[in-house]
């Protein structure tokens, strides 16, 4: 998780009471570690974080004497967790601490502690302050032991890919500090841990309440020889810090107001300089940084992980929003499958089937589970019997991506290896991804066929027509409007410079198609045909269009097999009473009289996609149908925005 | 992180913002109150855009602001080559005439707001608030989206993690985007100081007064003090015990009019 926080995480909140009793400190030159406490509702969280920062001198002067001093003004015993109380009232009269970020420091280094609160209700907010952590605290009740929110929490702070996590058994003065208690809280919690192979790197008998293993040894507890509570943190390791991993920038958009082309973007990992040459992917392209450009100037030679930035290249490639650039042999991969491991936050269980949109960086790409795998209840981890994630629960996840994103796997890299998941639009789950593979599908020649690659690199036609290889899939009923949408979008690709290709069913069965027949078989050769005829286009570069009623889905999902990522289906969409009003053929008045068989529509079903790329209603006017699929194909990355569009 | 302190840290993740927002909404414009924080926030947009603003800055005008803004606004919307949007606030008789009277000035910004939106058909507004500010501000997302009628459901927030902000709207919604959300108003005096972003003199200390926060003028006060420079408020803020909204009436009228008027789409 570590790496990952530097850019997640302003680190640093100039009102918290470190920072504002002791002198001018250069953060920058201390090391960071975000740290985040968790475990069931008073387990001592709150006691723990008072104590600390007591023993660590992070509060204001006379603050614990004050409380102190009310604490017995009333007549009630001072509470460790008063502290935070108390600085959360401040926070509520408008007095600038901010309890969500609490900053101490040890003589080694500065600390980040993260609030996450410990209700089951509050996961969604817990995820999004653990997600920030590089290490954490599991408070365990000596007197109490593992309840389910510990294990709740342990399994998403493994979930979120921590990997060292600190465990205390609080409250061990209540019990004596007898050893026969701890022994047994060590045994439950590490045996609950290993099940899913999270080590805890210590685990420590504590007591908040008395400062015991706080900062100094307790007294009666011999028999323990490991650290206190703050030389455990002190001996955790610091995050990697992502400037030392590989280059990956993901774009966020690529600029033009004014003559220069500037791709911008934050580095995520690694540096960049002037004269590199950068790797795009998933798409392949290579061009050398010609400047790095900034305002209000003067620009900087190089950058590094963390930094905001533009640049410009030395040639004029096809690049969009969501790219990943990267150096030579050390890329990400373009993946169309990803493994990973997933929690979900949402109503509707998570399944084999559910499409969804997987948002990884600046990219997305729609696709569907393929399977869900050991489904876990992470407060009993028990798998559940069916493939599907509940809301809360976790699991491994299969999923097949219609297109191809830049994807590290998470040990190689923390940020292009995790994922966010949307289910309508709506950020419904997220996982670390543990594989991430380009699988091609295509089956193998067979026999002595030896596949030939044309001369010109897909690269150099990109640069040439400004758009990359795609198929447009139109389907929808017969007379829905296909052909003319097809046509006038041809046109307009055409006119702005590509090179686009209509392909008619009803011409191609004039010609390559002229053996086949409307039996279901035929008409499913004539799409497969169709497909491997687009495909072929689209992988030189070409935008096939290619308008065919293919009325079920099967084919219609074969075809995408077949053209991979290349593929974008579009519903072309019109009511059938006013397809058979236009009837242009005359075949719906033939179907109607029984003169024609397995007529869509009439005699044969239409099965309406259920994910289409793109709806096109053709009631509406034809332009506007042709801007849309124009917006749809520069949205996806497959027409570069025209200047005119992109000057804004 | 090659080099970066924490201001450039705090930039780089608000120029992220800024352009996750330029890239994922249809039409956005930043909201420009004239005041320390969205001035900030217009120096991050040009640096994120290369020098250049490439939405609307729209002041929602209450006609109430103090002479010296209008003076800022006028001159800065042209020095930066800001296109400047005015947005005009319907009258006090047209708010919840169950609120304290300054809330009430405040709930017209609000319904300005709501109708500018609705004029311009904007999806995304950006805005310079900051969680340091006020408790129910620390409860914000950086993507923080409102209903048709602009309101917030605090309790109903979408998760937001790892850099991937919800963008998803019903017809008639609106976000609201917080590029300084994480900002302090420690962190925005230093950076001021750092970029040399200009200030309207207000800010500074007069006869013993200065203003921390600029609103209206019937319902904003100045606090006392003596700080008359940069350096002055940094070393200030590093010893208040005061807030720094102390001065706006409508925070404390009551208990929750604060809470009340940001549920309503108040920023």
């Amino acid at each position: 998780m570590s790496a990952s926080i530097a850019s997640v995480l302003p680190d640093f909140s100039a009102d918290a009471p470190a920072e504002a009793h002791h002198a001018v400190r250069s953060p920058a030159e201390r090391e960071l570690l975000r740290i985040v406490i968790v475990g069931h509702v008073d387990h001592g969280k709150s006691t723990l974080v008072g104590r600390i920062l007591h023993e660590t001198g992070a509060l204001p002067d006379g603050k614990l004497e004050m409380l102190q001093a009310v604490s017995a003004r009333r007549g009630m015993p001072f509470e460790w967790s008063f502290l935070l109380d108390a600085l959360q009232t401040e926070r509520d009269q408008g007095i600038t601490v901010d309890t969500t970020q609490i900053r101490f420091a040890t003589p080694q280094r500065d600390y980040l502690l993260i609030d996450a609160p410990g209700h089951v209700e509050f996961l969604r907010n817990m995820i999004t302050g653990a997600a920030q952590a590089d290490a954490a605290v599991l408070l365990i009740d000596a007197g109490e032991g593992v309840r389910e929110q510990t294990r709740r929490h342990a399994f998403l702070l493994h979930l979120l890919g921590l990997r060292q996590v600190i465990v205390a058994v609080n409250k061990m003065d209540r019990v004596g500090y007898d050893r026969a208690v701890f022994a047994k809280i060590e045994a439950d919690v590490a045996a609950y841990l290993d099940g899913f192979g999270l080590h805890p790197t210590f685990v420590i008998p504590l007591s908040a309440r008395e400062g015991g293993f706080v900062k100094e040894r307790a007294e009666g507890a011999d028999w323990y020889q490991g650290p206190t509570i703050l030389d455990g943190l002190d001996q955790l390791t610091a995050p990697l810090g992502l400037g030392d991993l590989p280059l990956r920038f993901p774009v966020q958009a690529v600029y033009k107001f004014d003559d220069r082309r500037i791709i911008a973007g934050r580095i995520e990992s690694g540096k960049l300089a002037v004269g590199d040459e950068l790797t795009f992917e998933p798409s392949g392209a290579t061009a050398r940084i010609r400047s790095l450009e900034a305002w209000p100037g003067p620009a900087p030679r190089s950058a590094g992980a963390g930094q905001s930035i533009g640049l410009t290249l030395d040639k004029d490639i096809f690049v969009a929003r969501g790219d990943v650039a990267a150096h030579g042999n050390l890329r990400p991969r373009a993946a169309r499958r990803l493994t990973a491991r997933v929690f979900w936050l949402a109503d509707a269980p998570l399944k084999a089937g559910t499409p969804v949109t997987v948002r990884l960086a600046t990219n997305n790409a729609t696709g569907v589970v393929r399977s869900v795998a050991s489904a876990v209840d992470p407060a009993n981890l028990t798998t559940e019997g069916v493939a599907a994630l509940g809301r809360n629960h976790v699991g491994e996840v299969d999923i097949a991506l219609h297109r191809p994103l830049a994807a590290d796997a998470y040990g190689i890299n923390p940020i292009l290896g995790r994922i966010v998941i949307e289910v309508d639009r709506k950020i419904a789950g997220g996982g670390i991804v543990l594989s991430a593979t380009s699988e091609d599908k295509s089956p193998a020649p067979k026999g002595e066929v030896v596949a030939v690659a044309s001369a010109v690199r897909p690269a150099d036609r990109v640069a040439r027509y400004r758009h990359g290889g795609a198929v447009l899939w139109l389907t929808g009923l017969p007379a829905a409007g296909k052909s003319t949408v097809a046509r006038a979008t041809e046109k307009r690709l055409f006119d702005l410079g590509g090179a686009p290709l209509f392909l008619d069913g009803d011409t191609l069965r004039t010609g390559l198609n002229g053996d086949l027949g409307f039996s279901p078989a035929e008409r499913s050769e004539n799409i497969r045909r169709v497909a491997e005829m687009a495909a072929f286009l689209a992988r030189n570069g070409h935008v096939a269009i290619v308008a065919l009623v293919s009325p079920t889905r099967a084919d219609r999902a074969r075809a995408r097999e077949i053209a991979g990522a290349h593929f974008h289906e579009v519903f072309v969409r019109a009511p059938l009473d006013v397809c058979e009003q236009r009837d242009p053929k005359g075949h719906y008045a033939r179907a109607r009289k029984g003169e024609m068989a397995n007529f869509t529509g009439v005699s044969a079903p239409y099965e309406e996609p259920e994910q289409p790329e793109v709806v096109l209603d053709t009631t509406a006017d034809l332009s506007l149908c042709v801007g849309v699929l124009e917006s749809y194909l520069t949205e996806a990355g497959v027409l570069s925005p025209s200047d005119a569009d992109a000057g804004i | 992180m090659t080099g970066m302190n924490r201001l450039d840290a705090l930039e780089a993740q608000s120029i992220f913002i800024m352009r996750e927002a330029f890239a994922q909404l249809r039409k956005v414009a930043l909201l420009w109150s004239l005041g320390k924080d969205s001035n900030v926030m217009i120096w991050l947009a040009r640096k994120a855009f290369f020098g250049r603003v490439p939405f609307p800055c729209m002041h929602v005008d209450t006609g109430r602001k103090f002479p010296e803004m209008y003076d800022f606004r006028d001159r800065y919307s042209k020095e930066w080559g800001l296109d400047l949007l005015l947005e005009d606030c319907p009258p006090l008789e047209s708010t919840d005439p169950t609120l304290p009277p300054a809330a009430r000035s405040a709930a017209r910004k609000t319904e300005g707001l709501r109708m500018a939106l609705a004029k311009h058909g904007f999806d995304g507004v950006i805005a310079g608030i900051r969680r340091d500010e006020e408790p129910t501000r620390a409860k914000e997302r950086f993507f923080s989206p409102r209903g048709t009628d602009g309101a917030w459901n605090v309790r109903e927030q979408p998760p937001e993690f790892w850099d991937q902000y919800n963008t998803a709207l019903t017809p008639g919604a609106h976000l609201r985007i917080h590029p300084i959300l994480h900002w302090t108003e420690m962190d925005i005096w230093a950076y001021t100081k750092r970029e040399g972003i200009p200030v309207i003199p207000l800010y500074f200390s007069k006869d013993g007064m200065r203003y921390r926060s600029l609103g209206d003028k019937d319902i904003t006060s100045p606090v006392p003090s003596l700080a008359s420079t940069l350096d002055e408020i940094l070393a200030e803020l590093a010893t208040t015990k005061t807030s720094e909204r102390s001065g706006r009436a409508m925070d404390h009228e009551s208990e929750d009019a604060f809470e009340r008027l940001r549920t309503a789409g108040y920023l």
